[in-house]
């Protein structure tokens, strides 16, 4: 034969789906996209400029972190772009931006380089950086400001531009000046908690109420998350579980003292549930592998949502649920090993 | 239970993939390839004991001579494809890797296609041990890949009972179709070896399992069944790895061989179509295993096709022969999944190889190559046909735990399929990992 060919030599299995880590979490990126869109719409400048300033501080803490260690740039892979896009998306939409910055680097830091970097992060990076926030700025987080005010595109919300560790200024005045109607400054959640105002399911579904800045339109959340879901590039079960167990655990009590207790379906829709389930708690890296595990994880996360809110001095359970949730992965894989195709089990 | 089950009634194995198929050779009919001028016969094409030379070098032998004879019980004999001379008993490269000893034929120009050795028997008047005898002396063995001696899969253990033959029409691996072509085309003789083996193993029913892309076999080997006959045809869904013996026993039967065990623990016996085909040809007429159908495809092959190879037939000559490009490229024996990538092309056509492949994939040099963390997608855990995960065993494999992954995650029911590399994300080589962690294990306990 005249022509030689280079061989080349893999071991099987010599064909390969063709995914790659970078196409899904680049999927889950347009997934987010919409989102982020209606948030600006929702919030104007303020919100744009906080997606913007968490994502940047995101990514240069990782391309820093990669530099330390002395490894390639990983931002190629999105996954800092993810956590940077939904941890501003847990934040109000008038958070100080330099608050946003802490929050953006310490979860990086603490919830991912320090564990080793992709794959290796025990919790959800974006909400290791909100948890810290939440504990060292308490006032700042739990600061709402109203969804669509006049001259959103043309002014920053008072407290977006706060100076680098000073306490952002009272909003009250100012809330007073651009909203026609009375606003209290409290999220669906707070209003409910403490006043016993249950806002509009439609209000919430499409997104036009109070809240952080990514977790107010439950239809955009659904939407992203079934695309993923329809590619398999995210657990299905996973959000399904999340959002059915805090229904039902939230319908028991319900059903209990109507007076008292929130309806089912306003549980599902307020708050950050559903971004939460959808985008968070099916994070991969920090959720179980195993079938059983899934569905253990999955109505831990709903059931310990719905329990802080009702019971908790907060009025928001999601977060701390899917960091107990992460917490716990690694006990609950192990605990659910699937039975093996032959294994003999006793009582099968 | 997959939703396809539940769905379709069906009890089928759960997991597994759906690769793309490339069955572009379906339609193509069985050619016969011309001999090469020089034969590679490797005396361990076998699982066992490597066969025992009976010539020496300058000796002449005619096609279907016996050139080599069985060493003891786990072990097959060898004939020669070819009338020609012995050339030499040399190491030469073999599929497995190693060289090994193999003895070299030069074929005699214009040698013909006639078998010159032969001992015709009447099969009606053998004992279900001397079909057994008959078989070893065929040289026959599983030719869906696995090697293993033919005959030792049909000895039975005396304390094991078996009901069942299944006949393995499933080819469930991409681009191989020289198992649907046989059915297709020899359909008589694989019944008759059907008969022979259910005489040797005394079982009383047999079931044929083709996934259910081969449906024109599926009705064709129906049509030669009769009323009441002991043999079905059962379309089983397409999905890999279908083929596997575990897999197939348990979408025929809805049986589980227990881990560690054999398909004779759940009164089951294996085997594929081709040997199958292959015994209802030889038996009778008192011949040696000689040649063998592949399937030659891929993107790098110019006219993919069927051919009825001589064994020991040197690739080279087969790539020559049928014409193929790529400056770098991968050859494959075998099927994309589990086929070993040959790293010499003088290495030959043995029994177990069903298919020869050349691949045109992105040099391993590039960046799509690259390797990513596992990201804990768990896809590999939807895929694992032995409901193992991969993914724990990956990351124990890393930390070359190797102890851990065989005592506490089952290491030892891989049997690696490559279901778990082929959806991996992050481009894991799960499969090498489990691979080497196995041969460790072995070497520890040795």
């Amino acid at each position: 034969m005249s022509k030689k060919p280079t061989i080349e030599l893999r071991t099987s299995p010599h064909a390969h789906a063709g995914e790659d880590v970078v196409v899904i979490m680049r999927n889950v990126v347009y997934a987010l996209l919409p989102i982020c869109a209606f948030t600006v719409w929702q919030f104007g400048i303020s919100a744009l400029a906080l997606l913007v300033v968490v994502t940047l501080t995101c990514l240069l803490s990782e391309r820093m972190f990669n530099a330390l260690s002395g490894k390639p740039s990983s931002l190629g892979d999105w996954s800092a772009t993810i956590t940077g896009l939904l941890l501003a998306m847990t934040l109000p939409p008038g958070f100080p931006l330099w608050m946003g910055a802490v929050a953006a680097f310490v979860g990086v830091a603490l919830g991912k380089a320090m564990f080793g970097g992709l794959g290796m992060n025990a919790m959800n990076p974006a909400l290791i950086g909100r948890a810290f926030v939440q504990a060292a700025f308490p006032v700042a987080i739990t600061t709402w400001t109203p969804a669509f005010f006049d001259g959103r595109f043309s002014q920053f919300i008072p407290t977006t531009l706060t100076p680098p560790f000073l306490q952002p200024p009272a909003v009250g005045d100012w809330i007073s000046e651009v909203t026609v109607d009375a606003f209290s400054g409290a999220t669906p959640l707070a209003l409910q908690k403490f006043e016993g105002v249950v806002t509009d399911h439609m209000d919430m579904l499409l997104g036009t109420t109070a809240g952080s800045a990514g977790e107010t339109s439950a239809l955009l959340i659904l939407a992203g998350g079934l695309y993923l879901a329809a590619r398999r590039m995210l657990d299905w079960r996973i959000p399904v579980l999340v959002l059915l167990s805090a229904a039902v655990t939230a319908g028991i009590f319900y059903m209990i003292d109507p007076a008292k207790y929130p309806d089912p379906l306003f549980v599902v829709l307020s708050g950050g549930l559903m971004l939460g389930a959808w985008f968070m708690a099916s994070d991969m890296v920090g959720s179980p592998v195993t079938p059983l595990g899934v569905v253990i994880y999955a109505v831990m996360i709903g059931v310990i949502t719905v329990i802080i809110r009702l019971f908790g001095g907060l009025t928001e359970g999601v977060m701390y649920a899917i960091l107990l949730g992460n917490a716990a992965t690694p006990l609950i894989d192990q605990i659910t090993q699937p039975r093996v195709f032959g294994e003999q089990r006793a009582g099968k | 239970m997959g939703l396809f089950n539940l769905l379709f009634g069906q009890k089928g194995f759960t997991h597994g993939i759906h690769p793309p198929y490339h069955k572009d050779t379906a339609d193509k009919p069985i050619r016969r390839l011309p001999f090469p001028p020089q034969l590679v016969l490797p005396l361990d094409q076998h699982i066992g004991k490597p066969a025992i030379p009976l010539v020496v070098k300058g000796q002449e032998v005619v096609r279907g001579e016996p050139i080599a004879k069985a060493d003891g019980n786990f072990s097959v004999p060898l004939h020669a494809p070819a009338t020609g001379r012995i050339a030499g008993i040399e190491l030469m490269p073999t599929p497995k890797g190693p060289k090994t000893n193999a003895i070299l034929i030069d074929v005699y120009e214009g040698s013909t296609q006639e078998v010159l050795w032969e001992q015709p028997r009447e099969m009606s008047e053998l004992s279900p041990q001397e079909i057994i005898q008959a078989i070893q002396d065929s040289g026959m063995v599983g030719l869906g890949g696995a090697a293993f001696p033919s005959h030792m899969k049909l000895s039975i253990p005396p304390d094991k009972q078996v009901d069942t033959l299944i006949v393995n029409g499933c080819e469930c691996e991409p681009y191989l179709t020289c198992d649907h072509r046989i059915m297709l085309e020899h359909p008589k003789a694989l019944l008759r070896g059907i008969r022979y083996a259910m005489r040797a193993t005394g079982t009383e029913k047999a079931i044929i399992g083709i996934e259910d892309n081969k449906m024109d076999a599926v009705e064709l080997l129906k049509s030669h069944l009769s009323k009441g006959s002991p043999v079905e045809v059962k379309a089983v869904e397409t999905k890999y790895p279908q083929g596997s013996e575990k897999m197939l026993i348990k979408s025929a039967l809805d049986r589980e061989v227990p881990t560690g065990g054999l398909p004779a623990d759940v009164g089951v016996v294996v085997n594929n179509v081709g040997t199958l085909a292959g015994l209802g040809d030889l038996l009778p007429k008192g011949r040696g295993l000689i040649e063998r159908v592949i399937t030659v495809a891929g993107p790098g092959i110019a006219k993919p096709a069927n051919y009825l190879v001589p064994l020991g037939t040197p690739i080279r000559y087969i790539l020559d022969y049928v014409g193929y490009e790529g400056a770098r490229t991968e050859f494959i024996l075998g099927g994309p999944m589990m086929g070993p990538a040959v790293s010499a092309l003088d290495t030959p056509i043995t029994k177990g190889t069903s298919g020869l492949l050349v691949l045109n994939e992105p040099s391993i040099e590039e960046e799509s190559h690259k390797i990513w963390p596992c990201i804990r997608c768990a896809r590999c855990v939807s895929a694992c046909p032995m409901h193992l995960n991969p993914s724990m065993l990956g990351q124990l494999a890393a930390k070359r735990k190797y102890e851990e992954m065989a005592e506490e995650y089952h290491l030892t029911d891989c049997f690696e399929c490559g279901c778990c590399s082929y959806v991996c994300p992050s481009n894991i080589p799960l499969v090498q990992y489990f691979r080497i962690a196995k041969a460790i294990n072995r070497e520890q306990a040795a």
